[in-house]
């Protein structure tokens, strides 16, 4: 989902990052408060960012006969909320664009706009949704990592289609026509990885409420009756 | 425990795979990288009038040295993870063999 060093004119440049510090200065914020608050969190903060950390490297093959990777950013949205997840992107980000030459410094805000900002505040909107829903709690993850992986994808289309948009931007064919061509690269070929995402994510979150359900209940992620019931204690 | 998470996403791994090898053996995709392919896309609606405002500072040397720099990456965050869910894992494990909890006060309070 990366858009590459160069390919945003500067005003969309611009654009971004102003809409994506504020965001990623909360976040910083937040985390500051959180730590300091709680030191037990670090581990699990660890893993989240980790996780994002591995998936963001793994270049999956995709039915279009393209590659492309996850973001894993779903765990992280969902325990730490949309902001945090923003800073811990950012950083991937960052390693991403200074030593591989993915995506890139100028495109950064527009980057962490899509993978860091939108894709986690769509992942716990679906898990706060799901939760009062009271579906299934692994159901729930899978949705909301895989929802939240697209939807970053859909977000990069966006970004470039306004950026490029074939014709007059006001038009809305012109836009639509360009939304179109990105999407066909980004958001099909982002489908089978978003769903192995999903039930990656799934797994994860088992083996975390199994090491720290305490801490998970203490941030109000899941409750005490949840957690007994998801590692098969007697409630 | 049960494993039924575990095969359910084994489950769909298997089908990522399957269609991997389904893809890869009827057509002839080149499996190159969905982030550079907008750039054709963007010579096509500015029909080749755009020049990107910015070079990467640095680019690996080669392809050989980009798998090294993402393989890193992997292995930086998979040792984390594994690091912590495996400490936690025997943690627990001793403390309920040995019959009682160690550690912080919020870890007494819950559980």
């Amino acid at each position: 989902m990366h858009i590459m060093e160069g390919y945003l004119p500067a005003i969309w440049c611009i654009v971004w990052f102003v809409v994506s510090i504020p965001v990623v200065a909360y976040g910083v914020y937040k985390l500051n408060k959180l730590v300091k608050e709680e030191r037990g969190i670090l581990p699990v903060l660890a893993v989240a960012g980790a996780f994002i950390f591995v998936l963001s490297s793994l270049k999956m093959p995709s039915v279009t006969g393209s590659c492309s990777h996850p973001t894993g950013t779903g765990i992280g949205a969902i325990i730490f909320g949309p902001a945090i997840t923003a800073v811990l992107s950012t950083i991937v980000l960052i390693y991403q664009a200074l030593f591989l030459a993915h995506g890139g410094l100028t495109t950064l805000g527009a980057n962490v706009f899509s993978m860091g900002i939108v894709g986690p505040i769509v992942a716990y909107l679906i898990y706060k949704t799901g939760m009062k829903a009271k579906l299934n709690f692994y159901l729930i993850v899978f949705l909301a990592a895989t929802l939240g992986d697209w939807a970053t994808y859909i977000v990069t289309s966006t970004e470039l289609a306004l950026a490029f948009p074939a014709g007059d931007i006001l038009t809305f064919g012109g836009f639509f026509s360009s939304f179109s061509k990105f999407v066909a690269i980004f958001a099909i070929t982002q489908v089978p990885l978003a769903i192995v995402e999903g039930a990656v994510s799934a797994l994860l979150f088992k083996y975390i409420i199994q090491a720290k359900s305490d801490l998970l209940v203490e941030m109000k992620v899941i409750g005490e009756p949840l957690v007994r019931k998801l590692r098969g204690l007697p409630a | 425990m049960s494993r039924k998470l575990e095969l359910i996403v084994l489950a769909i791994l298997l089908i990522f795979v399957a269609q991997f090898i389904y893809v890869s053996s009827t057509t002839d995709a080149e499996y190159g990288g969905a982030d550079d392919k907008p750039e054709g896309v963007i010579e096509e609606i500015t029909g080749g009038t755009y020049k990107p405002i910015a070079e990467p500072i640095w680019e690996p040397p080669s392809g050989e040295i980009e798998s090294l720099l993402f393989a890193l990456q992997a292995a930086i965050g998979a040792s984390i993870i594994g690091y912590f869910l495996g400490y936690y894992r025997a943690k627990n494990n001793y403390e309920k063999k040995l019959g009682f909890k160690t550690g912080s006060k919020t870890e007494k309070q819950s559980l």
